[in-house]
């Protein structure tokens, strides 16, 4: 089959079998309504909505704790928190920005984005979707309760042991943090899954491989990625809790375990974990890249193997965390080695954006300022990250603010500037309206310069000796200027993000209705109406090119033969994406939501006792097989299929151009 | 605002897709790729527990340290037992491939119940490790690793059982037979992690 060497035969779809047709995918793609029926909905876009508003939920609250650390240690000796409060501020603000927000948020885009940006209805496995987003939620407020109780985690967001273990970690806050891990590894390695299938299978017809666009390319090597570092901290955190709850030894040297085996495993994860924010993040800037200068991002095949290699070498780079521990210095080398190289794809993909920039015409609306703001912020990261790779210097910075400096320039510049960027790019897919440009700027200018006043200073401030995690300093270290210029930008910092929350409330409410393709932008998503209609796409398109819109023909070419009243997919092959066979997801329903309730209140039971796992079998199974029992859907599917069970498998038919076979 | 069904309009189908198939077995199919999807996550756990296994292995110059070797009776005859219930999974897949009810009922119901008797073995399993997973970081490795692996067994057991069920009750759609095939894919990796997990378990503390 070759869409594009079919048999091409114009047939005319008349208007009201459009009207028929747009009706009949509204009535079988419904979004269920009800209390029960926001319980059971399974659309991407519909999950994808609330995994974002739920991530940045998580955000401000997450940002509002380190507004509080920025109070604390504005002057020297304060006592505005003290040190166990202060321990709990920074444990759950690095939790929760790592866990509850950076992963799950850039996992969201790609639950709402990868469909439309793939061309077909719905994500793959949708009510595993859904149940994701309720483990996920309930997880992340586990955290929150524990915040306002007292009793959050307080050993740091790497969770150290002996530090986190029974004998140094009393009481249960150590344990959330294990546990809440659990939570999202759950949803996380769920999501993933459901993106690799998605990509892998559910591609519109002609969308080959080397025609998927960048956005996707990141989200795949992404999903990759968490589902080979997951496990690592599944394992590490399971024995932290197996440790604490029931006596085992893994991380007891005196009884054959290993405090270093922690760091490993953590670091296993925890590595990858970087990319896994980052590398959705070089997806977005690649998408408003093009979409500003109007022209394909330069170097597409090298921005594909970039991606793709980072996500190799990331997985190689995890004993740099570990330069202190003591460990064999041949060793070290090759950690060294390795967290230099991995510069070098990411090196590529910014020369290439530089290319992109300056061969287009650039149009300066807000997402490409803070794409703009993101070069600055993530290069100076990047070479401070390079300095960090060398073992001698390492050491001496090790454990003080100049490591703050780095990872938050990375981390924010790296992964927040594009993301917030990419919200006011895709705001009007994801809500129908524009957010507001001029106050875009202003909201740009304000985070850059906040974000810069804030964490510039802590590089001097290592430098000068400033140790991480210290709830107050003395007045006398020449400490004192910096750290108040530092709160300052912090302040800036807040006010930014007020300004965001504020433009999204407004344009939410008030912004200019968003027409389909507002920005002129190449990808699927922007050929249909937004936000987009709960089907997705009227007809399943055919893809002539790498840049779906821009390389249309003028009649753009479509799929038929999808049953428009049943939820009927096209699925295509890994490589080619051309059409192997059709396939019906589920319908909406509630089991995902009840099995999520139980699952959490499994994990939350299984903090305190051994015994929750007894006690919740059954009622898991309970849930699993109401998930999985049969629908009266299926019954239909019966009846349509009777007489046909038995017989031999028909092989799949040629493919045919619509106009030969009606001819 | 724009007209929002503009280019619609022109849509010009150039591929019909009615005659595709609406059920396929293996790889074309979703069903296989939640599954193989699932099997590499925790196919990567089983890598990482190992590794843990072999790393608390080098902490110490005993094996099993001031312990006595597992007994081999029970975790043998279990792993007799997992091997030869490859054979009905086998079959049951290709009478699920055939739609054959009759021949899917029979085959996955001997695969249920050696299933159900592998989960009893494993109990046994429990009481031959000659340890206890508190008595030391070897005991702990040792537990979690067969623990790992039971839930693995228990939770397949109990799918088979309801997919059992199911091609009895009906109603029995070609997508369902899906599902019967798909599961025993899922039994032969749980089978072919028992191989390395029983070795494992059993020889390491006897060679290393």
């Amino acid at each position: 089959m070759n869409a594009s060497t079919a048999v091409e035969r114009r047939i005319t779809i008349t208007t009201a079998d459009e009207e028929r047709l747009r009706r009949q995918l509204a009535d079988t793609w419904y979004v269920p309504r009800g209390i029960i029926g926001w319980f059971s909905v399974a659309d991407h876009k519909t999950i994808g909505r609330r995994y974002i508003v739920t991530a940045f939920g998580f955000f401000i609250f997450a940002g509002v704790l380190a507004a509080l650390m920025r109070v604390q240690l504005a002057v020297p000796n304060n006592h505005f928190v003290g040190p166990d409060l202060y321990n709990q501020l920074f444990t759950v603000h690095g939790t929760m920005m790592m866990f509850l927000f950076a992963v799950p948020v850039m996992e969201a885009l790609g639950v709402y984005l990868v469909p439309l940006m793939v061309g077909t209805r719905n994500i793959a496995f949708p009510r595993l979707n859904a149940f994701s987003y309720y483990v996920y939620l309930f997880g992340g407020l586990m955290l929150v309760v524990t915040t306002f109780l007292n009793t959050a985690p307080d050993v740091g967001w790497f969770s150290y042991v002996p530090l986190a273990g029974p004998d140094y970690a009393p009481g249960k806050r150590a344990d959330f943090w294990a546990q809440l891990i659990t939570f999202t590894e759950v949803s996380a390695l769920a999501v993933s899954v459901e993106l690799v299938t998605t990509i892998f299978k559910a591609r519109a017809p002609g969308m080959s491989l080397n025609r998927m666009p960048l956005f996707v390319w990141g989200m795949l090597v992404t999903a990759f990625m968490v589902i080979f570092a997951m496990p690592s901290v599944v394992t590490s955190s399971s024995f932290l809790l197996l440790d604490r709850l029931v006596g085992t030894h893994f991380y007891n040297p005196a009884e054959g375990g290993d405090a270093l085996l922690w760091q490993h495993l953590f670091w296993f994860f925890g590595h990858p974990e970087v990319y896994i924010i980052f590398v959705p993040a070089l997806g977005i800037v690649s998408s408003i890249i093009a979409a500003f200068t109007s022209r394909p991002i330069f170097g597409y095949p090298a921005m594909v193997m970039s991606m793709v290699a980072t996500g190799f070498i990331g997985f190689g780079l995890w004993v740099h965390h570990m330069f202190a521990t003591g460990l064999p210095a041949l060793g070290l080398e090759y950690f060294t080695a390795a967290s230099i190289v991995i510069a070098i794809p990411t090196g590529i993909q910014i020369f290439c954006w530089i290319a992109s920039l300056w061969r287009g015409r650039p149009r300066f609306h807000t997402p490409l300022m803070f794409v703009v703001g993101f070069f600055a912020i993530f290069v100076l990261g990047g070479l401070s990250g390079v300095t960090l790779a060398s073992v001698p210097f390492d050491l001496q910075v090790h454990d003080s603010y100049y490591v703050v400096a780095h990872f938050h320039y990375v981390l924010l510049g790296g992964a927040i500037f594009p993301l917030i960027g990419g919200i006011y790019f895709w705001f009007p897919k994801l809500v129908g309206r524009m957010m507001d440009d001029r106050l875009g700027k202003w909201n740009f200018w304000t985070l850059f310069i906040g974000f810069n006043v804030t964490f510039f200073p802590m590089h001097i401030l290592g430098f000068e000796g400033m140790p991480r995690r210290v709830y107050t300093y003395p007045d006398n270290m020449g400490w004192n200027t910096l750290n108040l210029v530092s709160s300052m930008g912090a302040l800036l910092l807040v006010i930014g993000g007020a300004m965001f929350v504020y433009n999204v409330v407004r344009s939410y409410k008030w912004g200019i209705l968003a027409s389909e393709n507002p920005w002129g932008a190449e990808t699927l998503e922007w050929s249909v109406s937004s936000p987009p209609p709960v089907y997705n796409f009227l007809h399943v398109p055919v893809v002539e090119g790498r840049c779906a819109l821009w390389d249309r023909s003028a009649a753009p070419p479509v799929v038929t033969g999808i049953r428009s009243d049943v939820r009927e997919v096209l699925l295509t092959d890994v490589m080619d994406a051309e059409p192997t066979n059709v396939t019906e997801y589920p319908d909406p329903s509630i089991w995902p939501f009840l099995c999520a309730v139980v699952t959490s209140a499994f994990f939350v039971g299984s903090i305190f006792t051994p015994w929750a796992l007894p006690v919740a079998i059954l009622p898991l199974a309970v849930t699993l097989i109401g998930w999985f029992w049969p629908k009266e859907r299926d019954r239909e599917r019966l009846a349509e299929e009777r007489g046909e069970v038995g017989e031999e498998h028909p092989p799949a038919p040629r493919l045919r151009a619509v106009g030969e076979a009606r001819a | 605002m724009t007209t929002a069904n503009a280019p619609v309009q022109e849509a010009r189908p150039v591929l019909d897709v009615g005659a595709l198939p609406r059920t396929v077995f293996g790889h074309q199919g979703l069903v296989w790729w939640g599954t193989a999807g699932y099997m590499v996550i925790e196919g990567s756990i089983f890598v990482i527990v190992l590794v843990v296994y072999f790393y608390l292995r080098l902490q110490v110059s005993d094996w099993p340290p001031s312990l006595p070797n597992p007994s081999l009776g029970f975790g043998t005859a279990n792993l007799l037992v997992a091997l030869a219930s490859v054979v009905p999974a086998y079959i049951a897949k290709r009478k699920a491939e055939q739609f054959d009810l009759r021949g899917v009922r029979v085959w996955m119901g001997i695969l249920t119940l050696l299933g159900f008797v592998t989960v009893a073995l494993r109990v046994g399993e429990y009481f031959s490790l000659n340890c206890r997973w508190d008595d030391n970081a070897y005991g702990s490795i040792v537990w979690v690793l067969l623990s790992a692996h039971t839930v693995h067994v228990a939770t397949d057991v109990g799918d088979s059982a309801v997919l059992l069920a199911l091609a009895f009750l009906g109603p029995n759609t070609k997508k369902r037979f899906v599902d019967y095939s798909e599961n025993s894919l899922y039994w032969y990796f749980i089978v072919c992690w028992w191989v390395v997990i029983y070795l494992t378990i059993y020889f390491a503390p006897r060679w290393l």
